[in-house]
């Protein structure tokens, strides 16, 4: 059974009725008990829990603690394209923007993993927008060949793909893909991805299913913060996450908590998650999966990404450029998919996080586990 | 709710066998009283060439669902003929498969039994596969499409109980197919244990069949059972709070809007 149809067992409403519903006992129960059920999460998801976050802040903490160590696992995302056929009326790169598009060249890919090689990056994250013309498979295949010789970790966060088309990508050397469904509301989901490929929400919530056929070694998930509420939302990706692990039970996942921040658009959050309660929501998720990680990126603050760093988070993005080629030229021009908000140097984040009594790990992966996979 | 495995239902969640009573009757009355609807019988022991069979008989079809078993054989070769044999002569396609090589602790080989679970499967049986309470193991049986599986708690026949409970967590924690905890259970307060884990039902033989009173343990059982699953649903109060209610992360969150 695939998840769309466990999905399609849920109603939107129902679920937000029933989070709603919680009360002040029901926290205390879930927090006396441990946060053992899809139910008991919601519980934590719900306005009653945001009075609850010290305690759930400690056993967050401890839990972490517990299974990642003091470690936190560094990255850098390394925009190839800005172009895109979609219209995602949130995003920098939505296709009625009118900024310069631009998609690189090997060449001009080799210099940008040269400048993040410099940062002391060893996990680069390849991200693109969806132009099936410009940026195909064959394109980001290249992409992650040219990675391979300098990078141990290479992770996409690029259009769905075909399942074939993520074998070849692991079979050169593809550890782990980042696919978001923005929301699991499906009418909201289609408001927001009016044009384009990624307008078939169905399509979007098999594709980790896809992954998990293609033995994916890492699988990433999460919603965009800010178009539907994000409590309902959490505990549809939450659910996401409880039937991939048991079905896909040798793949790892991890999860990223974008909020919508500023760009060329001019769409403004219809819901918005305040510190507070993102700070509510990663602590829940943390409580509910001790194995999943997270992830926090350089759209929030230094201030908060300080903060949240014993709270449950795993791994972090420092540096990071959202504009094609932005490392190795710091162009004037604004091409970024969005604006960051924590512009600290990646020495600047590894120094930051050593202060902090964690330990930043540049490199967690072998290539020569991949030659293995692809022997067998 | 019910139990569901492949598909059919059960209503009671205690599975039993029929080895090891001192007589057919006793084995009748236990069985009646157990209210148990899904029998594991042996294959091994039917007496195929007599008109009657002194456990086949005393099994109601109407209220007893039967399940062969390979105890016996040794590798997958022999226990893929046995439930060859078994469909053949029983007429179900439903089979307990349990491949214990070694004769004193009747462990149950991990490779043998992967390796006919999946040829099993792909000859159209349903597949009970007995295992070793091995979370991978279990994955890799459901892999290959497996209807339920079924860890040990203990040693067969030791009734020492669920001995393994940590590993029957996770296999129960991430299992896509029912979990029936078989083997070692030896008092009713175990099958409630094991129900309040959330196993979805427990296979007892021993127990009772071994009883001074076979069919009073089977009472017993029968309400242990149906109290264990009661509890796993209601959900069982904490026994210790996992955190104080101060934090070091005060200042940091009493800091956020």
């Amino acid at each position: 059974m695939s998840f769309k149809k466990i999905f399609q067992q849920y109603n939107w409403d129902t679920i937000k009725a029933k989070i709603y519903s919680y009360n002040n006992d029901d926290v205390m129960r879930v927090l006396a008990g441990g946060c053992q059920s899809l139910e008991d999460f919601a519980t934590l998801l719900s306005p009653a829990a945001e009075n609850h976050l010290d305690q759930m802040s400690v056993i967050a903490h401890a839990k972490t603690r517990k299974r990642f160590g003091k470690s936190i696992q560094l990255y850098a995302p390394l925009y190839l394209s800005n172009e895109c056929t979609n219209i995602c009326t949130y995003c920098g790169f939505s296709m009625e923007n009118k900024i310069p598009r631009r998609t690189l060249s090997s060449p001009e890919i080799l210099k940008e993993i040269k400048a993040i090689k410099r940062l002391g990056f060893d996990h680069v994250l390849l991200v693109t927008g969806e132009a099936p013309k410009e940026v195909n498979s064959e394109y980001i295949q290249k992409a992650i060949e040219l990675c391979r010789n300098y990078f141990s970790q290479i992770s996409i966060e690029v259009q769905p793909l075909k399942q074939n088309e993520y074998e070849s990508m692991i079979s050169a050397g593809l550890n782990a893909v980042y696919v978001y469904q923005e929301t699991y509301h499906k009418n909201e989901y289609k408001k927001h991805h009016p044009k384009g490929k990624k307008s078939n929400f169905n399509y979007r919530i098999d594709t980790p299913d896809r992954l998990g056929q293609a033995s994916i070694h890492k699988i990433g998930l999460g919603v965009l913060l800010g178009l539907e509420d994000w409590r309902v939302d959490s505990f549809f990706c939450a659910l996401h996450l409880d039937y991939l692990e048991k079905k896909y039970w040798q793949t790892k996942f991890s999860l990223s908590f974008p909020r919508l921040r500023p760009h060329a658009g001019i769409l403004q959050p219809k819901v918005e998650i305040t510190d507070k309660q993102l700070v509510q929501l990663i602590l829940a998720y943390r409580l509910f999966n001790e194995d999943v990680e997270i992830s926090l990126s350089t759209r929030e603050s230094p201030f908060f990404r300080d903060g949240m760093l014993p709270l449950g988070i795993t791994s972090m993005s420092a540096g990071s450029k959202t504009d094609p080629g932005g490392y190795a030229h710091q162009d004037e021009e604004n091409l970024e998919q969005f604006e960051i908000s924590d512009e600290r140097s990646p020495a600047e984040v590894a120094a930051r996080i050593k202060e902090l009594g964690f330990q930043p790990v540049w490199k967690d992966w072998d290539e020569s586990y991949n030659q293995q996979s692809m022997i067998n | 709710m019910n139990l569901k495995i492949a598909d059919r239902e059960f209503q009671s969640r205690l599975f039993t066998g029929t080895g090891k009573f001192s007589s057919s009757d006793d084995l009748k009355s236990a069985l009646s009283i157990s209210e148990s609807q899904l029998v594991t019988v042996a294959f091994k022991r039917i007496e195929k060439q007599q008109r009657e069979d002194p456990i086949l008989d005393v099994i109601n079809p109407s209220k007893q669902w039967l399940l062969p078993n390979t105890s016996g054989v040794r590798n997958a070769s022999e226990a893929v003929f046995v439930a060859e044999l078994a469909r053949e002569a029983l007429d179900t396609n439903w089979l307990k498969l349990e491949i214990h090589p070694d004769p004193k602790y009747l462990m149950p080989d991990p490779i043998e039994t992967l390796k006919a679970a999946e040829e099993l499967v792909k000859k159209g049986f349903i597949v009970l596969p007995y295992v070793h309470a091995d979370p991978v193991l279990c994955k890799r049986l459901e892999d290959v499409g497996v209807s339920a599986v079924m860890p040990l708690g203990s040693p067969i026949g030791s009734n020492l109980g669920l001995e393994t409970h940590r590993f029957l967590e996770i296999i129960i924690a991430q299992s896509q197919v029912p979990v029936v905890i078989d083997a070692g259970i030896g008092a009713p307060s175990q099958a409630a244990q094991a129900m309040e884990l959330g196993a979805d039902a427990v296979l007892v033989n021993t127990a009772i069949a071994s009883s001074a009173n076979p069919s009073q343990m089977a009472n017993a059982f029968k309400m242990a059972v149906e109290a264990g699953r009661l509890a796993f649903e209601a959900k069982l109060g904490p026994t210790s709070k996992e955190a104080q209610a101060s934090s070091p992360f005060t200042p940091f969150l009493s800091s956020l809007s």
